[in-house]
């Protein structure tokens, strides 16, 4: 490729950017980070002739500040990457604020094109605009198009290539500035006298931004400027005469002059139909935003959104859970076979990866259709109305009205996933309640969480199984606010906040392209990142668990029991036919036969499939098909039942051991080591290496625990519930409480942690977010083990006092007052 | 008086932002800026925020952060 064209796209909210960024890239895109910060930096290429175009699509916005990280990323990229061309998004039908943000990027110098998007909607309006005109106005080509129909396309793709090739900006418009116009030219030439390293950069730009008072750009100048100090003091006194004689801030001049400009040069190109109509918005605001309709049309949405997603989800899980189980399979089939006792530990390895992966792969489903409808609430405006809707609830706790989808995504009742909860928080403007909202998502209620409670609820709260469940539903949301609340006067009180002050678009009908196109985009990165790192941490957790490993003495023991049972068995059957069938090795291959005819056959449904798999295993070894389906033959049936009772005394010795690894590895070990602290929370050490291992995945919680209360004569109906309660004496509802509670406030997940992670930037506040959690619970846990014990109180006493704690302090931290925010900002009012 | 103190369905004129840095500029940057008449469409369910309509936007924004606008009632 001969030529190549970097341009990028600027423009603010809702113009179409992204949707002229689809046209003209396709699906040609990729996302990575700006350095630094987590903001999303799409790119993508399309070829022009001869030449490749590779596109950055900048992060909409109104302005381009300091203020906040999209603004900065974008306004760099122009200066420092400078683009051959800026393409300018601009909304027909609302071209005069849009100017606000051309005047802006037009200072920076660079070759821009127009694209006043959005015509169609703008001709709907009765808007006219003489396009001619601006073109002469601005000095910069401007090209109508309507893009969401593909209309005007291959004017911008020749404007574009036509800018690119003359590589020189001739923006000829300039704002106005009025009174600050001497001012600036003054600061332009000092510093074109002495550029020192800021010769790059254009000069009447960094006057305004000076004059503005820019933190950045004073930083910038003082790094790369020569005689700095002189220029900022000169800047410093410009400013406070302004004040002075205009009693108004020269940011907020620099602002209006920028309006006025708009302002003038719409007056001479563009035409506004003489009335407005109502717009079709304003009548949907008209419920979605009442008083009493607008939190119900919320409800029903987040019902909805849990339905499809997670209900309908899960049901989806079922068609693709097979593939997975296929997988699995595979994998089982390369991977050397297990012996009768011992199973190689590359065989363990890898199933037990591929059993880390598919934890995690299962949840696709659920995830797209989660994501298609976030896609859906975005693109139709609905998000803002949302965030109008709670931010009075929510700001109270210092959270956010945009704190709102990541909560119902983490599950504000039962049923939610911490991940996409997690990623979801890029969307808050505010730092202070966006980091405080990554923090909390792990408390609510994980779709992982619920198995534990279900068991433990099924156990010590059978009579009262409704009240339990509304408890463990409710309680977490009870938790999140006053630990919101405590973080952001606390820990997060020095991190700065954004004001609220948000644009209610209009609605529009989503695409089905776009949907589906972004849904499918954030399935496959949730895929990519988290994947990789859960693999990790799988091998991490499989070595704790793994090793040292069960002693050579224990393991002769075991051997011994083996041998014991298979001369048993062959002794039982000695005198049948079958006993040349099953001699030697065969017996082994027996063995695995008949599990695989198991595990097949817990897949199959029908009695047609269920016939079609007989034939199968037939197929493959006739004689062992006789054994495991023997049908009427008597001495079959024998041996049939001789050999289920040692494939069942080899279960037992393979859990058996399994317990024992357990017990003696590192993991094991460390639950001892925390017995004598965890018990005024009332966890003994079995508790604690389920909790441990919960840390990959929470549902490894309950497996654990399986693994632990596993006997090998298991008594009631063999069922794990049965199984703790009776190994389990000691046990009582309080302490099911408390461990309860404990998982409630658990840490979040590996996959989570690394969300938080990923949209906290830094690993100082994932590790945070692990550990408070953790304190927070093992405090919870040991106030309601230890409090209830102390005060004789039972499991469901011990609950309605907790619920009635939780509920108080909820209440009462709501009506802590914070200092009001931007008070030490006020202008004095002359 | 201030937008705060403005009820829904009632207009009026921007007369000054009494705010500066970054609360001012964000103002600004939104398109509230003196000399243009506003429109209180409604608060939020729970009373705040509320949602002002101004030049064909609709803008929503804290009462808290409303009392910063100089507003001359219509
Ligand atoms: N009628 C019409 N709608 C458009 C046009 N371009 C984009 N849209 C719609 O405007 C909405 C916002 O577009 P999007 O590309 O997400 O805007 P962005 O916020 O600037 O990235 C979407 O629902 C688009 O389908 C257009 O030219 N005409
Ligand atoms: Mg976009």
């Amino acid at each position: 490729m001969s030529n190549r064209l970097l341009i990028a796209l600027a423009g603010q909210p809702n113009c179409g950017k992204s949707t002229v960024f689809n046209a003209l890239t396709g699906a040609r895109q990729h996302v990575a980070n700006y350095p630094g910060v987590t903001v999303d930096k799409m790119s993508g290429y399309y070829k022009h002739g001869d030449t490749r175009v590779d596109v950055v699509d900048l992060p909409g916005t109104y302005s381009l500040t300091f203020y906040s990280p999209e603004e900065r990323v974008s306004r760099d990229f122009i200066l420092n990457d400078r683009p051959d061309v800026v393409v300018n998004v601009m909304d027909a039908s609302n071209i005069k604020r849009c100017l606000y943000l051309t005047f802006q990027v037009m200072e920076m110098e660079n070759p821009m094109v127009l694209d006043l998007n959005m015509m169609d909607v703008a001709n709907n309006r009765g808007v006219t605009i003489n396009i001619e005109a601006l073109t002469q106005i601005l000095g910069v080509p401007v090209v109508a198009t309507s893009m969401k129909q593909g209309r005007g396309k291959q004017a911008l793709l020749d404007a574009i290539a036509e800018t690119g090739r003359k590589k020189s900006a001739e923006a000829l418009f300039n704002v106005d500035y009025g009174p600050m116009e001497a001012g600036i030219s003054n600061i332009c030439e000092m510093i074109r006298q002495d550029p020192g390293d800021l010769g790059a950069y254009p000069a009447r730009w960094l006057a305004i931004k000076l004059m503005e008072g820019d933190e950045e750009i004073r930083k910038l100048i003082r790094e790369k400027g020569a005689r700095s100090r002189r220029i900022l003091n000169h800047v410093q006194d410009l400013r406070n005469q302004f004040e002075v004689d205009h009693d108004q801030d020269t940011a907020l001049a620099v602002a209006q002059a920028r309006y006025s400009a708009a302002d003038k040069v719409t007056a001479g190109c563009v035409t506004l139909p003489a009335e407005r109509k109502k717009p079709m918005s304003d009548r949907i605001d008209a419920v979605v935003c009442h008083k009493y309709m607008g939190p119900m049309v919320l409800l029903a949405v987040i019902w909805l959104l849990y339905y499809l997603s997670i209900v309908q989800g899960y049901n989806l899980t079922n068609y693709t859970w097979p593939l997975l189980a296929k997988l699995r399979g595979s994998v089982a089939a390369i991977v050397p076979d297990p012996g009768f006792i011992d199973v190689p530990l590359i065989s363990a390895f890898a199933l037990w990866l591929i059993d880390s992966v598919n934890a995690l792969l299962n949840y696709i489903p659920i995830f797209f259709i989660l994501f298609g409808l976030i896609a859906i609430m975005e693109d139709s405006g609905y998000m803002p109305r949302m965030a109008f809707i709670m931010d009075r609830l929510f700001s109270r706790y210092g959270l956010h009205g945009q704190s709102t989808l990541p909560m119902v995504l983490g599950g504000i009742y039962v049923g939610g996933c911490a991940v996409p909860g997690v990623m979801s928080c890029k969307g808050i403007p505010d730092e202070r309640s966006r980091l405080t909202t990554i923090l909390i998502i792990p408390m609510l209620n994980c779709l992982a969480k619920v198995p534990l409670y279900v068991l433990l609820i099924n156990i010590y709260f059978a009579a009262h199984k409704g009240l339990a469940m509304f408890f463990i539903s409710t309680i977490s949301f009870l938790m999140v606010l006053p630990v919101s609340k405590f973080l952001t006067t606390t820990v997060l009180k020095d991190k700065p906040t954004s004001p609220f002050v948000m644009e209610m678009p209009p609605y529009h009908l989503p695409t089905i392209r776009g949907v589906v196109g972004r849904a499918i985009e954030r399935v496959w990165m949730f895929i990519k990142k988290i994947t990789s790192i859960v693999v990790a941490l799988a091998v991490v957790i499989f070595i704790l668990l793994q090793f040292p490993g069960i002693s050579p003495q224990r393991k002769t023991d075991f051997q011994a029991q083996r041998d014991q049972a298979i001369t048993k068995f062959r002794s039982s059957i000695a005198q049948t036919p079958y006993a040349e069938t099953l001699a030697g090795d065969k017996l082994m291959e027996m063995v695995l036969y008949w599990k695989s005819y198991k595990d097949k056959k817990m897949l199959t449904r029908g009695a047609e499939a269920n016939a079609a798999l007989n034939d199968e295993l037939k197929k493959i070894n006739p004689q062992f098909f006789v054994i495991a389906r023997p049908g009427k033959d008597k001495v079959a049936r024998k041996v049939n039942r001789s050999f289920k009772k040692l494939f069942k005394t080899r279960k037992g010795l393979l859990r058996e051991m399994r317990k024992e690894r357990i017990n003696e590895s590192f993991l094991g070990k460390m639950g001892r080591a925390l017995e004598p602290a965890t018990q005024f929370a009332g966890f003994n050490w079995r508790v604690n290496v389920a909790l441990l291992s919960a840390f990959a995945a929470k549902e490894s919680a309950v497996a654990t625990l399986g693994a632990l209360y596993e006997q090998d004569d298991a008594g009631g109906d063999g069922s794990l519930e049965s199984r703790m309660a009776k190994s389990e004496d000691g046990f009582t509802p309080l302490h099911a409480l408390a461990l309860m509670m404990f998982m409630v406030l658990y840490p979040p997940c590996l996959a989570t942690s690394i969300a938080v992670k990923l949209q906290s930037g830094s690993v100082k506040w994932m590790l945070f977010g692990m550990f408070y959690p953790m304190v927070l619970g093992i405090s919870v846990a040991t106030f309601i083990f230890t409090g209830g014990t102390l005060l004789g109180l039972s499991g469901l006493q011990a609950m309605g006092v907790f619920y009635a704690i939780a509920l108080c302090t909820t209440i009462a931290t709501g009506f802590i007052k914070t200092k009001p925010e931007f008070e030490d900002a006020r202008q004095a009012i002359a | 008086m201030t937008l705060d103190e403005l009820k829904p369905g009632n207009s009026g004129i921007i007369k000054k932002l009494s705010i500066r840095d970054k609360l001012g500029q964000r103002l600004m940057d939104m398109g509230i800026y003196p000399g243009l008449t506003l429109n209180v469409v409604r608060n939020a369910p729970l009373e705040d925020p509320m949602e002002v309509e101004i030049d064909g936007y609709l803008i929503s924004l804290r009462h808290d952060e409303a009392r910063f606008i100089e507003v001359e009632s219509r």
